[in-house]
């Protein structure tokens, strides 16, 4: 008896370190490596950066350069990039919400099999290169391309309009890139919400608008929040889409970031700037998790 | 299972034999169609054939170390750095005879990046400058000055294409060093105050510019949805060329200003950690063959610095005064050196600026 408890405590401790070393490896050091760097000094070497540790008539030195990170506050672009590029994901992801939410209910409503058919629709675009999706969207927007001339012929414009390399097109690029994370744990929470409770306030005499507010909304923020941050985080380090379709003054940390590494082969510097982002993506993410768990708590 | 392990060794010793390979690293669009089957073809050497489109992504790979590259092309004031920071080997001359092939003026100049020519050797050369659509200038502005900086530099003369659009190279050392030498500055002095009168000059004329780019310009200029680019001479060239395929009615003109212009030189090198060093020397002194830097001048469209090819090219390209420039146009051309890291911040910080307003 006392064997078989033993052998079923080693299984669970087996399944809690699989994810364990799966964050040791691929999130603490390499963390560990970047943060490292952050603390040193550029130098036109291979690598190009001065090494942390040294051994110096068999004495350990170690030299910490905490100026990077000073450097940063020092210069107002960091922070501008910063708080642009949350804001580029704040208006992204509100616009994945209010598009993502009537899809992921319509789907929810929906009878099979036309159900499953939409959500494989849904998931559908993931089968092209994301990198081409995107160059489509320089088609549809540009100043010779199909939206100018679909509003043209439509005689609604006279002249062509400049959407390519503005605010706009970045969040379109972004809310057509990112909508299906927010559709699938939307539809998730829809498909699991109880009817038997809209049937209820019917009865008791709410409009099907008053319902939605104060059923089905409040019990679906869970999918609210996990859909939001599935587009929210990684659309603050979003490279890609600004570079392709945004303008000139487009200042987003991912491009911020690029520069220091590339164009000033300053490898500290890029890593501090990376460190921080990730605790600008953190503190977000931690007060969503609040307002979750208070959630659940107030559900259950 | 014994047949399987001689095929398995086989296959090993196959890949891993002296023969072998060379990963070549070069930039997009940069070779003729048929050199890379060629040089397969008479040395039995398998290439590995890689692009990039930007020397800061080569140059971030070279300096990580152990990229796995042969043979690399970087542009001179990059590989100058380079060189200092050890990416290098020298190259072993005896095993380049086609080097008697070269441009004596040519590999001079280059000197400036890699005394006497130690690490490299001239891969193709241009310049930087600008090329408009003919028609849409013209209705704009008659008496523009086609053949000068002002087309980009004069807010009075730029403003008037701003609605056509007017795209920029998002290269800050070609464009800063531009404007340095249109102002009469020297582009190659790292003073702060030259700076400054450089970035005044372009943020009055930021607003009529529609984006920054390394290579967007190419097609958007043959299609005309911009009217005029500043960028490298060999991709306006291709995008005049591309146009005139098209058969749209637009038809772009390539400029190398009259108060001059940078002039940069792509070398080849090979990387001290190269594995293959030895099939790199061969790749080399292939490509300094003067039939074969014939044959890619004359799909890629920008110069060689082969002296013996001149007389291969073909006469269309050689008179084309946007890839061999005439000996007044010449003078009037300036390289790039490779700057102090501390002003090479201070400069990218210039460019984020003008780009961004911040």
């Amino acid at each position: 008896m006392r064997l078989v408890a033993k052998l079923k405590s080693l299984q669970r401790d087996w399944v809690s370190w699989v994810p364990t070393l799966w964050l040791g490896v691929f999130f603490l050091i390499p963390f560990l490596v970047v943060l490292k760097i952050s603390l040193s000094q550029a130098t036109i070497a291979m690598p190009p950066y001065l090494p942390l540790f040294d051994w110096v008539e068999s004495a350990l030195e170690i030299r910490l350069d905490f100026g990077n990170y000073l450097f940063l506050i020092d210069d107002p672009l960091y922070g501008a990039a910063y708080l642009e590029s949350v804001r580029i994901a704040f208006v992204s992801t509100v616009i994945t919400l209010l598009i993502g939410y009537p899809m992921a209910y319509m789907i929810a409503t929906a009878r099979e099999p036309r159900r499953t058919l939409l959500l494989l629709l849904v998931i559908l675009p993931f089968w092209t290169s994301f990198l081409l999706r995107v160059y489509a969207w320089i088609a549809i927007l540009k100043t010779n391309g199909l939206l100018n001339g679909l509003l043209m012929s439509l005689g609604l414009i006279s002249e062509p309009l400049v959407f390519l390399q503005t605010d706009l097109a970045v969040y379109i690029g972004i809310a057509y890139t990112y909508l299906p994370f927010m559709v699938l744990p939307l539809y998730a929470s829809l498909s699991k919400l109880d009817r038997t409770l809209l049937e209820a306030s019917e009865d008791l005499g709410a409009t099907p608008w008053i319902s939605f507010v104060t059923v089905t909304l409040p019990l679906t923020i869970p999918g609210v929040i996990a859909g939001s941050l599935l587009v929210f985080v990684p659309a603050i380090g979003e490279f890609v889409i600004p570079a392709l379709l945004g303008g000139n003054d487009t200042l987003m940390i991912g491009k911020v970031l690029w520069n220091e590494f590339f164009a000033n082969r300053d490898w500290p510097i890029a890593s501090a700037v990376a460190i921080i982002m990730l605790f600008v993506i953190v503190g977000p993410l931690m007060w969503l998790n609040r307002i979750n768990s208070k959630t659940e708590e107030a559900t259950s | 299972m014994n047949r399987f392990l001689v095929l398995l060794l086989s296959v090993v010793a196959g890949s891993a034999s002296a023969q072998g390979v060379v990963n070549v690293y070069n930039w997009s669009d940069y070779i003729a169609e048929d050199t890379i089957a060629k040089f397969e073809a008479e040395t039995g050497i398998k290439v590995n054939y890689d692009v990039f489109d930007t020397n800061e992504l080569l140059e971030a790979k070279l300096l990580a170390g152990s990229s796995g590259y042969d043979v690399v092309v970087p542009t001179g004031n990059f590989l100058e750095r380079q060189i200092q920071a050890g990416v290098f080997r020298q190259l072993d001359k005896s095993k380049l005879p086609n080097l008697a092939n070269m441009d004596p003026d040519i590999m001079r100049i280059v000197e400036q990046h890699d005394p006497s020519n130690a690490h490299s050797v001239v891969y193709m050369w241009g310049t930087t400058g600008f090329a408009y659509n003919t028609k849409a200038i013209q209705e704009r502005m008659p008496d523009a000055p086609v053949s000068s900086w002002a087309m980009i530099f004069d807010p009075d003369v730029v403003s008037k294409f701003a609605d056509c659009g007017v795209a920029i190279l998002e290269s800050p050392t070609d464009i800063i060093a531009s404007a340095k030498h249109y102002l009469g500055l020297d582009p190659a002095s790292e003073s702060s105050d030259d700076l400054k009168q450089a970035e005044e000059l372009l943020m009055g004329v930021r607003k009529h510019i529609r984006y920054f780019h390394p290579s967007q310009y190419i097609n958007d200029l043959a299609n005309g949805d911009i009217c005029l680019a500043v960028g490298y001479s060999g991709d306006l060239l291709q995008s005049r060329d591309r146009a005139a395929d098209a058969k749209n009615g637009i038809e772009i003109e390539y400029v190398i200003p009259e108060e001059g212009g940078v002039v940069w030189f792509d070398l080849m090198a090979i990387p001290a950690d190269a594995p293959n060093a030895e099939e790199a020397h061969q790749f080399i002194n292939f490509i300094m063959d003067a039939q074969i830097s014939a044959d890619i001048t004359n799909y890629v469209f920008y110069a060689n610095a082969n002296a013996a090819s001149t007389e291969l090219v073909n006469p269309e390209v050689t008179s084309d005064p946007g890839i061999y420039p005439g000996d007044d146009v010449k003078a009037g051309l300036f390289a790039l050196k490779a700057f102090s890291p501390r002003y090479d911040r201070i400069m990218n910080r210039t460019w984020t600026r003008i780009k961004t307003g911040q």
